[in-house]
């Protein structure tokens, strides 16, 4: 009831503006039935001009090829489809007119000049929407369709528009309008407002403008074309940037719970990847028994899977340093052959139960989207969400092993086992929970791969690598350094690859890594005194 | 001869066998006699004999001298590629396009004429010799930048796997001219011979049985001499022997270089025998199942390694065929049962000749 209220206001305001003839309005659609293009763009117009919003519908079913006439008495009808059947309902006024019979109607043909048009005077129309949304997409759209006709539309749009968001994508294509179709002073203030906007479109347009303009308007146009290069530049290193703390964070999440593994137990564990996986398959069954039980709650079921994953992987890794690789202490290179072959056990386990094909890990709706810094600047939000777990991920470790009392054990037992042992530390249980807390890790950062990767059985496969270099090069037995190492690869990676491409990219980045420990075989944070030796 | 040991001989006379008798079983008894060696097996075994030599490189710089590499299988591929771009050049004009400089897929890049790299390979001594210098040259370049800083035990297993890594997203490459995706397959003929005749799969077996005769003399000849004792020292007390006066680099550089030579020299010999090779040979789980070979037949004793390599393989034919789910299981078991419960390895471990006959082995 709301709805109609408001769109009978917004009628009578369109009205107001435009003050056409309401009656002519039917009279004016029936020009849509003629024969030639030019008549039916004719029509368009005149009911463009019409500024009555009734003709949104019959103009959008048009664009879509959804006009139809019907053959018994010429009126016009829009075809809709109500759960698999097609009904006739009238053009200008709504009223459903009955189920929808094959060859009973004939469609009103539009041509591409026709459609250009039609999407050009739809977003005129839809500027003066109720909805703010639709009103931005129409300033948005109208962008690169506004002719000389829409400048008065857009100006007076300008004004009543309440919305700040609005205000500014309205006044960039105005400015943008006015550039094409205003006067000379015009088109100059057009050109210094539009450097103000830099986005791929703007530049595009003003590289055109560039091409006929002369003396004065020449000169602004070149100068806002500059300014935007510029400032386009910078958000592209902007962006490459975020997207290397992306890639850097999700590097960190797969490699700090072999930070700890390795870094702090010296086991070199090369079923960590498979681990990772491990936490990924628990967020699809998670996810699988919310939907089968609470279909509602699948958003937050994600939340549900962080703790689930964390113990799963956790209890697996406390099975596996009791069974293995309490066996194989001071023998690193057996335990990597002993673990590797642990991994390949679970990679056939997982493609025995849940197939080889990837499994599916529906994002919440609160990680889907993104954010719109500005035209050349965006975030999306399951990145974001990442990069935030990765924090979190990383605060919440550093301060386990800083303050509490397991983590003192921890440190005490890495750093002296004998001494740690005497104190009546029982080392055994330290090596064990370390373990898990490492693996718990690993299945967090499941979690977060399962959002942005295929959750198959060579998930793993595909980190293991990567990680021991994030390990490697950040310096073994610190947290910082895998920190930091994780960052700089993944921003390095993400720098190179416009250069480079992905995959040479990615080579460059390995070449650098293994120089990189030639000069410092101990990586970045390398520890110093009698730990290095042992 | 004397360098030999027991085991040694044992090893070096069944290779022998081997490398006579079933060729003759294959070519010269008639398909209906029950002695007759079927040819498939002739092309297995060919191949297993290739890995072995494959698992001798890597006992050789793992068992002796303590270099865990898990990137070997770079230096097999290597090796492969050079004798593949040989076989690549021999079939000439009978190419899907004809082209008789250009393999197929050169022509399907749109590619005009053949890279400078690719110039030579239609020489067969040129081929050959490619086929250990570039897998040498690689790993002098590497281990010279990695034992003169002293790149050790994990870091250096973590970076070798980098490297092949590196190379495996680099051979996908099409921009490579190495095939890309597909690698170099669809051989016609090596030296003349036609791969598919089956006296020419008889003379490959009979070369892989050869070179892994000399890979094996070769590696003990090295084992036993001082320079040997000088690796083993490297390999349990580096430090100390650097101490003692010893260019502890140079020792690990040679050892490195040859090891990868012989890798080289392998995966020469396997293309010719499987008809294919792709970037997939780079990839680093191929380097660590190596490693896994040798550690299963025993790490440090060479002919165990060389066992352990055509063990694994003949299990790995039989229950991929048969039971394809339970391969993975049995391999991964196979790995933790080894390093738990016989951290020398079968050869080290289990006496097959109680009265002595195996010799001493060394660890």
């Amino acid at each position: 009831m709301r709805r109609i209220i408001l769109s009978l206001l917004l009628c009578f305001v369109a009205t107001a503006l435009f003050s056409p003839a309401q009656a002519d309005t039917a009279a004016l659609l029936d020009g849509l039935k003629a024969k030639g293009f030019k008549a039916k763009i004719a029509a368009v117009e005149k009911l463009a001009a019409s500024g009555d919003d009734r003709v949104v519908a019959p103009l959008t079913a048009m664009l879509k090829g959804r006009l139809h006439k019907r053959k018994s008495d010429g009126t016009l009808v829009i075809i809709k489809k109500i759960d698999g059947k097609k009904f006739f309902f009238h053009a200008l006024n709504g009223k459903k007119l009955g189920p929808a019979k094959s060859r009973t109607s004939k469609k009103i043909r539009v041509n591409n000049s026709l459609r250009g048009i039609l999407r050009g005077v739809l977003g005129a129309l839809t500027l003066f929407s109720d909805d703010p949304g639709q009103r931005l997409s129409a300033a948005r759209t109208m962008f690169k369709s506004a002719g000389k006709d829409s400048l008065s539309a857009l100006s007076k749009a300008l004004t009543r528009e309440p919305d700040v968001t609005n205000r500014e994508a309205l006044s960039r294509t105005l400015a943008g309008a006015r550039l094409r179709h205003g006067s000379g002073a015009e088109k100059i203030a057009a050109a210094k407002r539009l450097a103000e906007f830099p986005d791929q479109e703007v530049r595009d347009l003003l590289a055109r403008s560039a091409l006929s303009a002369q003396g004065d308007l020449l000169h602004a146009v070149k100068e806002a074309a500059a300014s935007i290069e510029q400032r386009l530049a910078f958000f592209n290193i902007l962006q490459n940037l975020f997207q290397g703390i992306s890639l850097g964070s999700v590097l960190l999440l797969a490699a700090i719970g072999l930070a700890i593994t390795f870094g702090v137990m010296g086991v070199i564990n090369m079923a960590h990847g498979e681990i990772v996986m491990l936490g990924a398959y628990t967020t699809h069954v998670v996810q699988t028994t919310v939907l089968g039980y609470y279909p509602d709650a699948v958003s937050q079921s994600l939340l549900l899977s962080i703790p689930a994953a964390f113990l799963v992987a956790g209890l697996f890794g406390i099975f596996l340093e009791r069974s293995v690789i309490r066996f194989l202490y001071g023998r690193p290179l057996e335990t990597l052959l002993a673990t590797w072959g642990l991994s390949l056990m679970l990679q056939q386990f997982v493609r025995s139960i849940f197939g080889p094909t990837n499994r599916e890990v529906i994002a919440p709706s609160w990680m889907s989207g993104s954010i719109e810094i500005t035209g050349g600047l965006v975030l999306t939000n399951n990145r974001i969400c990442i990069i935030i777990f990765a924090a979190l991920v990383f605060l919440a470790l550093t301060l386990i092993i800083r303050y509490t009392d397991f983590g003192l054990r921890m440190r005490a037992v890495t750093q002296n086992r004998a001494m740690a042992n005497a104190v009546g530390i029982r080392s055994n249980w330290i090596d064990a929970l370390t373990f898990g807390l490492g693996s718990g890790v690993a299945g967090l950062a499941g979690v977060a791969l399962s959002q942005i990767d295929n959750v198959s059985p060579n998930l793993g496969q595909s980190y293991i690598i990567d990680s021991f270099l994030v390990v490697v090069f950040g310096g073994v037995g610190n947290l910082w350094g895998t920190l930091v190492g994780a960052l700089s690869l993944g921003i390095a990676n993400k720098f190179l690859e416009p250069f480079a491409g992905a995959v040479l990219g990615k080579i460059l980045i390995l070449v650098l890594v293994i120089l990189f420990i030639q000069k410092r075989p101990r990586g970045m944070f390398a520890l110093k005194g009698r730990a290095v030796e042992s | 001869m004397i360098t030999l040991n027991r085991g040694a001989w044992i090893f070096v006379i069944a290779l022998i066998a081997i490398t006579v008798i079933v060729p003759i079983l294959n070519l010269a008894l008639p398909e209906t006699s029950p002695l007759h060696v079927p040819n498939y097996i002739v092309g297995l075994f060919g191949k297993y004999l290739a890995f072995a030599l494959l698992a001798l490189s890597v006992d050789l710089i793992w068992g002796f001298c303590g270099i865990l590499s898990l990137g070997h299988g770079a230096f097999f591929a290597l090796g492969g590629y050079a004798m593949g771009m040989y076989l690549m050049r021999q079939i000439g004009e009978r190419g899907v396009y004809g082209n008789p400089d250009l393999p197929d897929f050169m022509i399907f890049l749109n590619w005009q004429e053949l890279p400078w790299y690719w110039l030579g390979f239609d020489n067969f001594f040129f081929a050959m010799v490619m086929v250990m210098l570039v897998p040498g040259a690689l790993a002098f370049i590497f281990g010279w930048f990695a034992f003169r800083s002293r790149v050790s035990g994990v870091y250096l297993s973590i970076i070798t796997q980098a490297m092949t890594f590196a190379l495996m997203l680099a051979f996908f490459r099409n921009d490579m001219g190495f095939g890309g995706n597909n690698g170099l397959t669809d051989f016609k003929e090596l030296l003349g011979f036609n791969l598919r005749s089956q006296g020419t799969r008889a003379a490959l077996f009979v070369a892989s049985g050869l070179a892994l005769l000399g890979g094996f003399i070769l590696c003990r000849a090295i084992v036993i001499s001082k320079f040997g004792k000088i690796l083993v020292g490297i390999r349990d007390a580096e430090s100390r022997t650097r101490f003692l006066g010893y260019r502890v680099e140079h020792y690990k550089l040679f050892v490195f270089t040859l090891s990868a030579m012989m890798a080289g020299i392998a995966g020469a010999l396997y293309v010719p025998q499987v008809g294919i090779i792709n970037p997939g040979e780079f990839a680093p789980a191929n380097s660590i199942e190596i490693v896994v070979w040798v550690a299963l037949g025993g790490r440090g004793t060479l002919y165990g390694a060389a066992m352990g390599a055509i063990f694994v393989n003949l299990a790995k034919s039989y229950l991929t065929a048969a039971f394809p789910e339970v391969w993975l299981f049995a391999l991964g078991a196979l790995f933790i049962a080894v390093t738990l419960f016989l951290p020398k390895g079968i050869a080290g471990s289990f006496k097959l000749f109680p009265f002595g006959i195996m010799g001493r082995s060394r660890s």
